[in-house]
């Protein structure tokens, strides 16, 4: 196990706290825009910031800390970023796009879809045309 | 002169992918926090077994050039997140949510390359207040849904010039 040490350094414990606090501070905000932004396509957002600044504090300050309490390099914390940055995305994807086939099913125009503009029910209608392969033009636009 | 072709062969027969095997060796020993010799060949045995494996899946083959594009793109793709990230808190601390201008727009893509367009759809999603939604396939234009839109050209600018002109450098096939 991990033993805490007595006494922490200042010039150590200062920068991880930060860290740690600011991690924190973004996390509490994202968590906020969650709670308190009104549609589907605008909460999205809010968790983003989470994952990536939030998530990026903590790492930061874990690899800071264990480096210097250890002695040596710890950087295993890179490989928990390369796999967030690899799997948020496609969550997210997924999600926005399962919001816009639904919305599309139900031929309803979600309140920030902003039915007058040209561009969103443009958008709505090209994608309403070729509903069948939703989920398909990734392996269709290999160029093989 | 044979030699050197028998070598090129073994190689292409045991090191398909050799950027792959050398990911997998470094993720092995950064899992384990070591630099043993054991562990590394351990580490170097699952990194030629795992690409051998999966090769009967017939993953879609990159190529991957130009360092330097690589280095500017992500530097850039990183203050752009740390940019919108603050962006992003003070809109959702401070702004009247009512207010908000969210969007679909749309950007015409010139990039073909699967896994560019894979790497462009982590970036653009790792950045707060961009989702992609989809590549509208009539059109080959990327729709994507903005946080909060001032301006639809800058946007497109910027994901025209900033991250895809270097993913369309970093893919390029040759002429072959």
């Amino acid at each position: 196990m991990i033993n805490i040490p007595e006494d922490i350094s200042p010039w150590l414990a200062i920068p991880v706290a930060l860290l740690l606090i600011c991690g924190s501070l973004i996390t509490l905000v994202g968590t906020l825009g969650l709670l308190r932004l009104p549609h589907f396509y605008q909460r999205i957002h809010g968790p983003a910031i989470s994952i990536t600044f939030g998530a990026g504090s903590f790492l930061l300050a874990s690899m800071l800390y264990f480096t210097v309490l250890q002695q040596r390099l710890v950087i295993h914390e890179l490989l928990i970023t390369a796999f967030v940055m690899l799997t948020a995305p496609v969550t997210a994807m997924l999600l926005m796009r399962t919001a816009v086939y639904r919305d599309l099913r139900n031929g309803r125009q979600s309140p920030d879809l902003k039915p007058a503009t040209p561009l969103a029910s443009g958008h709505a209608t090209t994608a309403g045309a070729n509903r069948p392969g939703l989920m398909e033009e990734q392996s269709d636009s290999n160029p093989e | 002169m044979t030699h050197r072709l028998m070598t090129h062969r073994l190689i292409a027969r045991w090191l398909p992918s050799p950027l792959l095997s050398l990911a997998l060796l470094v993720l092995w020993l950064m899992l384990n926090q070591t630099l043993e010799p054991a562990h590394l060949l351990l580490g170097s045995a699952l990194a030629i077994a795992a690409p051998l494996l999966a090769a009967p899946l017939q993953p879609f083959k990159a190529r991957i050039g130009k360092p330097a594009a690589i280095l500017r793109l992500f530097s850039w793709a990183l203050l752009e997140i740390i940019r919108s990230c603050f962006n992003v808190s003070r809109i959702i601390l401070f702004s009247n949510a009512n207010k908000l201008n969210s969007q679909f727009i749309k950007v015409p893509l010139d990039l073909n390359d699967p896994t560019g367009l894979a790497v462009l759809s982590c970036l653009i999603n790792c950045t707060p207040g961009t989702v992609w939604v989809e590549i509208l396939q009539d059109t080959h234009e990327l729709s994507l849904h903005v946080f909060d839109l001032h301006d639809e050209n800058w946007w497109i600018d910027t994901i025209k010039q900033r991250y895809e002109s270097p993913l369309i450098a970093i893919f390029a096939r040759e002429a072959s």
